[in-house]
């Protein structure tokens, strides 16, 4: 595996060289457009945006005891509960376990908890046999890669990309008709799902009341591997609790809507523990791991509301930054702007200082959010933690700035004098090169030139 | 002023004006922005009537974000909700309220195309008036494709990290260019500036021109 720039804009860089984002862009406005034709669709779909953010924020507000209302429900039905506080104990217990049961083959279906906690790195240093079952982890998986979206990991990916990491990892003929591609995929999962020992989840939403967990995907992999193996472990975001089936109905009408235009996903599963006397199938065993990894802490935090999260992926889709350089860029799990809140506040602002400011504010991320997260805001948010990580010149340019137009007659000098500068510099208007901070913006554009006269001379002059 | 004129308005133009704040409030220089909006509220709420203002960015700030920032400062924030209530953009102000007829406005001939630039579009729900004041002008105009999409300039984002702020202002222009307008018209002169200087790298002939230099052509 190569090494990925270490910086936001190395990132950036790379990714236009290698012109990933064309790819990126078809797909995220392709999901996009599905979903503005699903809301016009659908007459509540405001309304039902309003609930769910009701609905999320009454449950993060007594997320303790909702919590402990859903372990007591999960162990009543005969399941296991393990709070984990971070990645090393949610893995350690996931490991343990398999050791202990003597499993060796897994099969996964996708969770983006899993990837936060690189799981499947934990249990295959254990020499376990991890296999992922959405078609686009399988591909991504095979390929070594990490997913580009929340719900569409492979979309960096066409179909001849995917023909040959089928060739070249799986031992077939090249092809890049998706029929034939999905029938090796479902050809090399089927024996998987039958023969693998432990099925591991995430968990789109747990419910409080009854201690069932809700699983929507759209290819069947969920209920397969949660129901076959003998051995089922859901991993749990903290924040994924909703009170009882009810606001779980308005859940699922807002997500599947949002993330792929959807009404709803094909396959829309409630799992409610081990099997029980009687029942022709599930598991012997169910396990939840409840991972905090940094959820309490960000509960505690100025942008506590980006726990609202369902991770639609309506947010990447409708982004113009993510649109364009795709979701590698992020660097972490977590792309697109929901990933500019969720990853400095889990894994620590130092680190990812720059993602609050790869965005322009222009909102269409909280226009699209079924939950109304208030994104652009909360980037504003985490600016103001991070401003001594800006450049030199440019944060003496903002404060310099600040104290020159709060005296007004030496904002009218300034000003006037600027368009001294304009006469000078400026050719037909515009300024071609500026150095400094400035050097990025005029490499592909220009900066018109300083007007000759300050509105404020013309204004004066034309009232004389 | 001229247009406002046209109108049928009294205009007055406070001379110490200066920033509303915007471009330190979104970059993370609360206290900076803070500053500023005190100075910008100290000279608004010192007038009268209606306060409008040419650029829906700005509009934003004095509605939506001031209020926001003088939060914790009890006298601010009284300024700040009675200064708010009386700011209008300056399309929504002619259309909602003023019911301006632009019909004398005149664009020697031009095809426009109109850019939704997003502050005053998600903030301030502003995309028909603009357009309803060059449909009743009678000027020509084209659709954009993806007329709602940012131009990536986003004041300290676009020399922050100009990369990804000059590959949306590509996508932009390409749809400009695409849509067959000679000009494009906007009400933010700063997503103007960016589309314009993106342009004028390009040598096009497509112009940018604030809605203001449309509906009012013998502006000198």
């Amino acid at each position: 595996m190569t090494t990925k720039p270490v910086t936001f804009r190395g990132r950036i860089r790379e990714a236009f060289d290698e012109g990933v984002p064309i790819a990126i862009d078809r797909g995220a406005r392709g999901h996009y457009n599905k979903r503005v034709e699903a809301s016009a669709a659908f007459q509540e779909m405001e309304e039902m945006r309003d609930r769910a953010r009701l609905i999320r924020a009454e449950t993060l507000s007594k997320l303790d005891q909702y919590l402990a209302q859903f372990a007591d429900s999960v162990e009543s039905r005969g399941g296991s509960v393990f709070f984990a506080a971070d990645a090393a104990e949610a893995n350690d217990y996931v490991v343990s376990l398999a050791e202990a049961e003597k499993v060796n083959r897994i099969v996964k279906v996708k969770s983006m908890v899993t990837e936060e906690l690189r799981l499947n790195a934990a249990l295959e240093a254990a020499g376990m046999d991890v296999v992922e079952t959405d078609l686009g982890e399988f591909i991504i998986q095979l390929a070594g890669e990490t997913p580009s979206h929340i719900i569409a990991p492979v979309l960096h990916k066409n179909r001849q990309a995917v023909g040959e990491t089928f060739a070249e990892h799986l031992g077939v003929e090249y092809t890049d008709e998706p029929t034939e591609l999905n029938d090796i995929a479902r050809g090399y999962l089927r024996e998987r799902f039958l023969t693998a020992e432990m099925g591991i989840s995430g968990a789109n939403f747990a419910v409080a009341e009854d201690g069932a967990i809700a699983l929507v995907t759209n290819e069947g992999n969920g209920r397969i591997s949660t129901s076959t193996p003998r051995i089922h472990i859901a991993m749990v975001g903290m924040e994924r609790l909703v009170r009882d089936r009810e606001d779980l109905a308005v859940m699922f009408e807002v997500l599947a809507r949002s993330a792929t235009g959807q009404k709803l996903s094909v396959y829309s599963n409630i799992v409610s523990g081990p099997r029980r006397p009687g029942e022709p199938d599930g598991p012997d065993q169910f396990h939840v791991v409840i991972v905090d990894n940094g959820r309490s802490a960000t509960l505690g935090s100025s942008v506590a509301e980006i726990l609202l999260c369902i991770r639609c992926g309506a947010c990447l889709n409708a982004c113009p930054v993510y649109r364009h350089v795709g979701g590698h860029a992020y660097g972490s799990v977590y792309p697109g702007p929901i990933g500019k809140v969720v990853t400095p506040s889990l894994f620590g602002l130092e680190q990812w200082h720059e993602l609050p400011a790869a965005s322009p504010l222009c909102g269409a991320c909280e226009e699209v959010c079924p939950v109304r997260i208030q994104i652009p805001k909360l980037l504003v948010e985490l600016r103001n933690q991070t401003t001594d990580h800006m450049p030199w010149g440019l944060r003496q340019g903002v404060v310099w700035y600040a104290r020159i137009s709060t005296r007004p007659s030496l904002f009218r000098f300034v000003t006037r004098m600027g368009g001294w500068v304009g006469r000078v510099l400026g050719r037909d208007g515009w300024l071609r090169r500026i150095p400094f901070v400035l050097k990025g913006w005029t490499e592909s554009r220009e900066l018109p030139a300083p007007a000759p006269e300050t509105f404020n001379d013309w204004w004066r002059k034309r009232g004389a | 002023m001229t247009l406002l004129e046209q109108a049928g308005c009294d205009v007055e133009f406070p001379l110490d004006q200066t920033c509303c704040g915007q471009p330190a409030f979104n970059g993370g220089f609360a206290d900076e922005a803070r500053a500023q909006a005190r100075q910008t509220l100290d000279v608004l709420d010192a007038t009268e009537g209606t306060i409008v203002v040419p650029s829906g960015s700005c509009a934003a700030m004095i509605i939506q974000h001031t209020p926001e920032l003088m939060e914790h400062d009890p006298e601010y924030a009284a300024k700040a909700d009675r200064v708010g209530a009386r700011t209008r953009e300056l399309t929504q102000f002619l259309v909602d309220d003023a019911d301006f007829d632009p019909a004398a406005a005149d664009c020697g001939g031009c095809t426009t195309t109109y850019h939704a630039s997003c502050h005053g579009l998600r903030g301030l729900n502003v995309l028909t008036q603009p357009k309803k004041l060059l449909d009743d002008a009678e000027i020509p105009r084209v659709d954009l494709e993806g007329e709602d999409e940012c131009c990536g300039f986003g004041g300290l984002f676009s020399v922050k990290m100009p990369e990804v702020s000059a590959a949306m202002m590509d996508t932009k222009i390409k749809s400009i260019e695409a849509s067959g307008a000679d000009v494009v018209v906007g009400v933010d002169v700063s997503c103007l500036m960016h589309i314009g200087g993106g342009l004028q790298r390009r040598k096009s002939n497509v112009t940018t021109k604030h809605i203001a230099e449309v509906l009012v052509e013998d502006l000198t």
